[in-house]
C-alpha cells in the first residue's frame, strides 16, 4: 500500500518527540562506517563483473569547433584495443541537477577545452588510457570562443530581479552607505571517489553501477539519452564517495559506458581520471558581486543592493544563484537585486556545494563588516538590528528563524569581545591576530520522496528507497527515524539505498535529502503504526513502542502473527513551500593570524552556531557542519580554479594544485547545534544542514584578516599575494 | 600508460649501461616519475630499478661531515639524529616538502632530480619547450603564479620545485655521481642548470650517470632556518622559500649562507647576498640592501610579480628571526 501525504500545513503534532524509543537525534555512529573503513563497502567501479572491458574518455584539445574526423586506425591496432566509440548519443557535459532530461549530446560539437568527444575501449585500463592519448582527431576550430565573463554582454536572469523603492536615493540620503565590489573565483566539485560507471546489458535491459547523488533523476536522464524506457534501466549507487554537486546530474562516463557496452556486447567500465573529473564535470562559476547598503545612524538598513555577474556555457540553464539568501536575510525597504550570466566557453558551471549562498553570503557578509565599521557598531549588533520580521520582498512569514539566537549563543561560546572594533590591535611575533564573524543563511528546499518500510514478522524492519548516502549519514538517520517510530533499536532496521528498483527518493542535493526522505519514511512508519495499533486493540496515538514491545508488553512478533507489514510512504511538499520563507540560519566566528612579512593566513579557531530544525543525529549533523566550515576555510584562503586565458583549459586540475585545506589548515572547530522544530520545513520538522556550514564562513575569516592586520580584501581567496598587496605598511 | 620494460639493475655498472641509452630511465622511489608516466609526460621504454644497488646508508665522513646515500629516503634523512642536530636546516626543508607518505618513499637522489610542476609541462596537450622542444612556453602569458622570477629565458620560466635541494645549496653540499666516465663530485649549487635555450636539460647528469650520494661538510653550527611561504600549510609548493645559516660574532654577521627556492629553475644561491651581510651589523637597511642584490635582475611575468616583494619581505623575516635568536 502507498500512503500519500501532501504537506500543506506546518506540522505541530511533534509526534517524533512523543515516541518512546529515544534514538532519534542521538549521536549514533554511521551504520556503514565499518564497511567503509575496512574497504568492504563497494563503490561504483569496484564491482567485479566477468568480461568487463575498460573505457577511457578522449577529450578535446580545442576550445570551440567541430570534430571533423577521428582516425580509428591510429589506435585499433594497439594492444588490447577493442573499439573507439563516438556515438552521437554520447554526452558532452554533465546534466544539471534535477534536469530530468538527457544531458547535452553530440560529441562532434566542441564547446570547451577538455570536453569528452570519444571513448576508447580496451581489455585493460592501461591499454585504454594509452590508446586514448594516441587517438588522432582532426578538428575545425571556431575562433570565436569568449572566455572572459566581463568581455561579453551578459543575460539578465529576470526572475531574480528586484526593484523596490529607490536604492540610489536611499544611499544618497543615508548617513552611512557602502558600495563595494567583491569577487570569488571558480571552485571544484571533485569528490574523493572519481566519477565511474559499469554498464551491463542483458538483452534490452541495462544495469549500471555508477556514482550518483540522484538516481531518481539520473534514470530519466539516462533513458532519455539512450531513447529507452526507464523500466528497462536499473541504476545502482549504494555507496558514493562524496558528491558536492558533481554527481547530481548524469555525467559523461555513464552514457559512454552504456553505449560502449551495447556496441561491443560486453560490460564496460569507465572511470574518469582525476584530471578529467576536474575538467569535465562541474565548476562553480566565478562571481563578481556589487553590494550596496544604505543605513541610518544606528545601522538599520534602509537600502539593500546585491548584483552578481556569473558565467556558464551557452545552452545551460544554471546561473549561480548568488542572491538566494540576499532576498530575505536582511531588511531595507529600498531594494535592488540583479543576477546576470555571461556566456563563455569554459567548462560547465553548475551546482557545487551550497550553490548561491556559498559565494553570495561571503560577499554580503564582507560588505556588512564594512558597514559595521562605518556605522561604528559591533558587527554582531549590526546583524541583530537588521533581522526582518517577515520576508522583506515576499512579505511572507519565516517558517522559523534562529539567526538571532545563533548570533548570540555563538558570540557567547566563542568569547566574542563586544564593541567597536579596530584593526591591528594584537601582534605575537610576526603574526597579527584578529577575529571576525559572519551570518550564515541557506535557503531551505524540500522535495517529493517515496520510501517503502517493511516491518518483518520477526520484528525487524527494512527501509527501501533509491535515495543515496553520499557520505552524509542517510543510512543511519533513516534507521533512527524508523527505529523511533517502530520502537526498534537502529541496528534492527536494515536500510537499503541507491537502487532504482526501490521507490523513488528525492536524491541527495540542495540539503533536502534528509528532511524529504525522512518525511517519507515517517509517513510509511505511521501507516504501519496504525495497523499495529489495530492489532493491539488501541489507537495509533496511544500506541507506545520501545525495544520491540508495546507498553503492555506484547512483542512486535506477537502482534504480527507471522505476517510482514509493508507500507510505502509518499511525501510531497504542498502549500508549505509557498506560504513561508524557509531557511537554515547560523553564525560564524573565527580567529586568524596573518603573517606580517609573508601575508600567510592561518585560522586559529572557528565556531559555527546553526539552527536547521530537528537534529536527526547529532554526530552526523556535526560532521556536516565541520565539513562546511572546512569548505569555508578553503573558499576564504586557497581554493581557486585557474583557467588558461587563451584556450580556457583548467590548469590546476588535481588535488595537488587545487588547494583544498589540509589537516594543518583546519584547527579546532566548534559547532553549536541550536535545535528547533520547524514544522513548515518538513513533516519531520527538519531542515537541511549539508550546505549551511559553508554559507558565509569565508567572510568570518576575511573579516578576521582585516581585524588582524588591516588588510581589507574584496577578492576571494585571500592568498598571501593579495593580503600583502592590501596590508598597510 | 605506455607499455614499458621493467628491469631490476643488478649492478651500478649495469644501471649505468642501461640508462646510457636514450629510452631508459632510472627509477628509485618513483613518486614523481610514475605520475609523469601516467600523464605520458615521461615515456621511457624501459625502467632500470636502482633500489637494490646499495648506497642507502647515511654515514659519517672522515672530516666530520655526513654522507647521505642517494637511496636513503627523505624520511630517513630528515629524522636522522645527526641531520637533526648538525644540519637542522636540511631536516626542516625535507619536512616542509610533500607529505609523510611521499617522503617515506622518495629518495634523496630522486628528490634532486624531480621535475618542475609547471602546469604546462604536465599537460601533454599544451605547449612546453621542456617537454617538447620548440613547441613554445605555455606559461608565458598563461597561468604563471608559481613561476620563476630569476634566471628565466624566453624558452622556459619553470621553477625547480623541491625544498631539500634549497637547504643543500645553503649547506654547500656536493653530489656524488657515478657511471659514465667514472666517479665525480659536483657542488649542489652547480648541479641544477638554468633553462637557457635548452630547458629540457635540467641538471649536469650525463646519460648513464647515477647519483650515489650527497656529501655534507663538517657542521658549521649557526642559526639554521628553513622558511617556506605557501598558500596552505602543507602539501603545497613554495611561493618562495629561504634556507639560511646565520651566525653573528660580536654583533656582526660572521656567516650568512642563504639559498632560495621557488624563484628559479634551480635552488638560487647568489654569493653577493652573503657577502653584503658579512661583517655588518644587522639592520633593516642592511637586509634591504641584500634583497636589492638578490632581486637586481628579477623579472615578473604578471601573475608572479608578487614574488619580488614577497621575497624581499621573506628575506627580511628570516634575517630578523635569525639575528634576534643569535643576539
Amino acid at each position: 500500500m502507498t500512503v500519500y501525504f501532501k504537506q500543506d500545513e506546518p506540522d505541530t503534532s511533534n509526534r517524533l518527540d512523543g515516541m518512546k524509543q529515544g534514538v532519534l537525534g542521538k549521536s549514533l555512529s554511521r551504520v556503514e562506517g565499518l564497511a567503509k573503513v575496512t574497504g568492504t563497502a563497494p563503490y561504483a567501479a569496484e564491482y567485479h563483473i566477468d568480461g568487463c572491458a575498460e573505457g577511457v574518455l578522449v577529450t578535446s584539445t580545442i576550445t570551440r569547433g567541430e570534430v571533423v574526423s577521428i582516425d580509428r586506425t591510429s589506435v585499433l591496432s594497439m594492444p588490447g584495443v577493442i573499439a573507439v566509440v563516438d556515438d552521437e548519443k554520447m554526452s558532452t557535459r554533465a546534466a544539471q541537477g534535477t534536469a530530468n532530461e538527457a544531458p547535452m549530446q553530440g560529441p562532434r560539437q566542441v564547446c570547451y577545452w577538455g570536453q569528452p568527444i570519444a571513448l576508447v575501449v580496451a581489455e585493460t585500463f592501461e591499454q585504454a588510457r594509452d590508446a586514448a592519448k594516441h587517438l588522432k582527431v582532426e578538428y575545425r576550430e571556431d575562433a570565436a570562443a569568449p572566455l572572459d565573463p566581463h568581455a561579453v554582454e551578459p543575460e539578465e536572469q529576470e526572475d531574480e530581479t528586484v526593484h523596490q523603492g529607490d536604492l540610489a536615493h536611499a544611499m544618497a540620503e543615508a548617513p552611512h552607505s557602502v558600495d563595494v565590489t567583491i569577487t570569488t573565483k571558480g571552485h571544484a566539485s571533485a569528490a574523493m571517489e572519481p566519477h565511474a560507471a559499469i554498464a551491463e546489458w542483458d538483452g534490452d535491459k541495462l544495469t549500471v553501477h555508477a556514482s550518483l547523488q540522484m538516481p531518481n533523476y539520473n534514470i530519466t536522464e539516462l533513458a532519455d539519452a539512450l531513447d529507452m524506457e526507464e523500466d528497462n534501466i536499473r541504476l545502482i549507487s549504494r555507496f558514493v564517495g562524496g558528491g558536492f554537486g558533481s554527481k547530481l546530474g548524469l555525467s559523461e562516463e555513464v552514457v559512454a559506458a552504456a553505449l560502449a557496452a551495447k556496441q561491443i556486447e560486453r560490460p564496460v567500465r569507465v572511470v574518469q581520471s582525476r584530471q578529467q573529473v576536474f575538467q569535465t564535470v562541474m565548476r562553480r562559476s566565478e562571481t563578481t558581486q556589487r553590494l550596496r547598503f544604505a543605513a541610518d545612524g544606528e545601522g538599520r538598513l534602509t537600502g539593500f543592493g546585491h548584483e552578481a555577474l556569473v558565467s556558464n556555457l551557452p545552452g545551460e540553464t544554471f546561473a549561480e544563484p548568488a542572491l538566494q539568501s540576499s532576498h530575505f536575510i536582511y531588511g531595507g525597504e529600498n531594494r535592488e537585486l540583479m543576477l546576470k550570466v555571461a556566456r563563455i566557453h569554459l567548462m560547465t558551471a553548475g551546482s557545487v556545494r551550497a550553490p548561491g549562498e556559498a559565494v553570495g553570503m561571503p560577499a554580503l557578509e564582507s560588505a556588512m563588516d564594512v558597514l559595521a565599521e562605518k556605522v561604528g557598531i559591533d558587527p554582531v549588533e549590526l546583524r541583530l538590528r537588521n533581522i526582518p520580521e517577515r520576508d522583506p520582498e515576499k512579505d511572507l512569514p519565516f517558517s522559523s528563524h534562529k539567526l538571532a539566537e545563533c548570533l548570540k549563543q555563538g558570540a557567547e561560546a566563542f568569547g566574542w569581545q563586544k564593541g567597536v572594533r579596530k584593526p591591528r590591535q594584537r601582534r605575537e611575533g610576526e603574526w597579527w591576530i584578529g577575529t571576525g564573524m559572519a551570518s550564515a543563511s541557506r535557503s531551505h528546499s524540500i522535495a517529493e520522496a517515496k520510501a517503502r518500510v517493511t516491518l518483518k514478522a520477526d520484528g525487524t524492519a527494512l527501509v527501501e528507497t533509491d535515495m543515496t548516502d553520499i557520505g552524509t549519514g542517510t543510512y543511519t538517520i533513516l534507521a533512527q527515524i524508523a527505529g523511533e517510530m517502530l520502537g526498534l533499536q537502529p541496528d534492527q532496521v536494515l536500510v537499503e539505498l541507491g537502487d532504482t528498483r526501490h521507490p523513488r527518493g528525492p536524491g541527495s542535493g540542495g540539503s533536502w535529502g534528509a528532511s524529504s526522505i525522512g518525511s517519507a519514511v515517517y509517513i510509511a512508519c505511521n501507516a504501519i503504526r496504525e495497523e499495529l495499533a489495530e492489532k493491539a486493540g488501541t489507537s495509533e496515538d496511544r500506541l507506545e513502542l520501545a525495544d520491540g514491545r508495546t507498553a503492555a508488553g506484547q512483542t512486535l512478533a506477537d502482534l504480527l502473527q507471522g505476517k510482514d507489514i509493508s507500507q510505502e510512504g509518499h511525501y510531497e511538499p504542498g502549500a508549505i513551500e509557498d506560504d513561508f520563507t524557509a531557511a537554515g540560519f547560523g553564525a560564524f566566528f573565527a580567529q586568524v593570524r596573518v603573517n606580517h612579512y609573508t601575508g600567510e593566513t592561518r585560522v586559529d579557531r572557528m565556531l559555527g552556531a546553526f539552527g536547521f530544525g530537528r537534529v536527526l543525529n547529532a554526530s552526523t549533523a556535526r560532521s556536516q557542519c565541520i565539513g562546511g566550515i572546512t569548505w569555508s576555510i578553503g573558499l576564504a584562503l586557497t581554493e581557486a580554479l585557474e583557467f588558461d586565458p587563451r584556450d580556457g583549459h583548467l590548469v590546476n586540475c588535481d588535488l595537488a594544485e587545487y588547494h583544498v585545506p589540509v589537516h594543518r589548515d583546519v584547527p579546532d572547530l566548534d559547532v553549536l547545534l541550536v535545535e528547533e522544530r520547524d514544522g513548515a520545513a518538513s513533516q519531520i520538522q527538519a531542515k537541511g544542514i549539508g550546505e549551511l556550514g559553508m554559507c558565509g564562513g569565508a567572510a568570518a575569516i576575511g573579516n578576521a584578516i582585516y581585524n588582524a592586520c588591516g588588510a581589507r580584501l574584496f577578492d576571494y581567496p585571500m592568498t598571501p599575494d593579495r593580503v600583502l598587496a592590501a596590508m598597510p605598511e | 600508460m605506455r607499455p614499458f620494460q621493467y628491469t631490476r639493475a643488478p649492478s651500478l655498472a649495469e644501471a649505468s649501461n642501461m640508462t646510457a641509452g636514450e629510452d631508459t630511465l632510472a627509477i628509485a622511489g618513483g613518486t614523481n616519475l610514475l605520475d609523469l608516466m601516467k600523464l605520458q609526460v615521461e615515456k621511457p621504454g624501459q625502467l632500470a630499478d636502482i633500489n637494490r644497488l646499495g648506497f642507502a646508508d647515511i654515514e659519517d665522513t672522515d672530516d666530520g661531515g655526513l654522507r647521505l646515500g642517494a637511496l636513503a629516503t627523505n624520511t630517513e634523512t630528515a629524522v636522522h639524529s645527526r641531520v637533526r642536530s648538525d644540519y637542522p636546516v636540511l631536516s626542516r626543508a625535507i619536512l616542509a616538502g610533500a607529505t609523510q607518505q611521499l617522503r617515506n618513499k622518495a629518495t634523496n637522489g630522486g628528490n634532486l632530480c624531480q621535475r618542475t610542476r609547471c602546469f604546462y609541462f604536465t599537460n601533454i596537450d599544451q605547449p612546453c619547450n621542456k617537454r617538447e622542444p620548440g613547441s613554445g612556453c605555455g606559461a608565458i602569458g598563461g597561468i604563471a603564479k608559481l613561476h620563476a622570477i630569476l634566471g628565466t629565458s624566453e624558452q622556459c620560466i619553470a621553477t625547480y620545485p623541491g625544498d631539500m635541494a634549497v637547504a643543500l645549496s645553503a649547506l654547500d653540499a656536493t653530489v656524488d655521481i657515478a657511471g659514465g666516465k667514472g666517479e665525480r663530485s659536483v657542488p649542489v649549487r652547480d648541479f641544477h642548470l638554468l633553462p637557457g635555450d635548452t630547458p629540457w636539460i635540467e641538471n649536469v647528469l650525463e646519460p648513464g650517470e647515477v647519483i650515489t650520494g650527497i656529501v655534507l661538510k663538517a657542521p658549521v653550527g649557526g642559526t639554521q632556518i628553513y622558511r617556506k611561504v605557501r598558500e596552505r600549510s602543507s602539501y603545497a609548493f613554495a611561493l618562495v622559500s629561504v634556507a639560511a645559516i646565520i651566525e653573528l660574532t660580536d654583533g656582526k654577521f660572521s656567516r650568512a649562507d642563504l639559498s632560495f627556492g621557488g624563484l628559479a629553475h634551480k635552488p638560487w644561491f647568489d654569493p653577493r647576498v652573503g657577502e653584503a651581510l658579512i661583517g655588518q651589523t644587522p639592520s633593516e637597511a642592511l637586509f634591504d640592501k641584500a634583497a636589492d642584490l638578490l632581486l637586481e635582475d628579477a623579472r615578473g611575468y604578471g601573475e608572479n610579480d608578487f614574488k619580488i616583494p614577497l621575497t624581499r619581505r621573506t628575506l627580511r623575516a628570516v634575517l630578523t628571526q635569525a639575528t634576534e635568536n643569535a643576539a
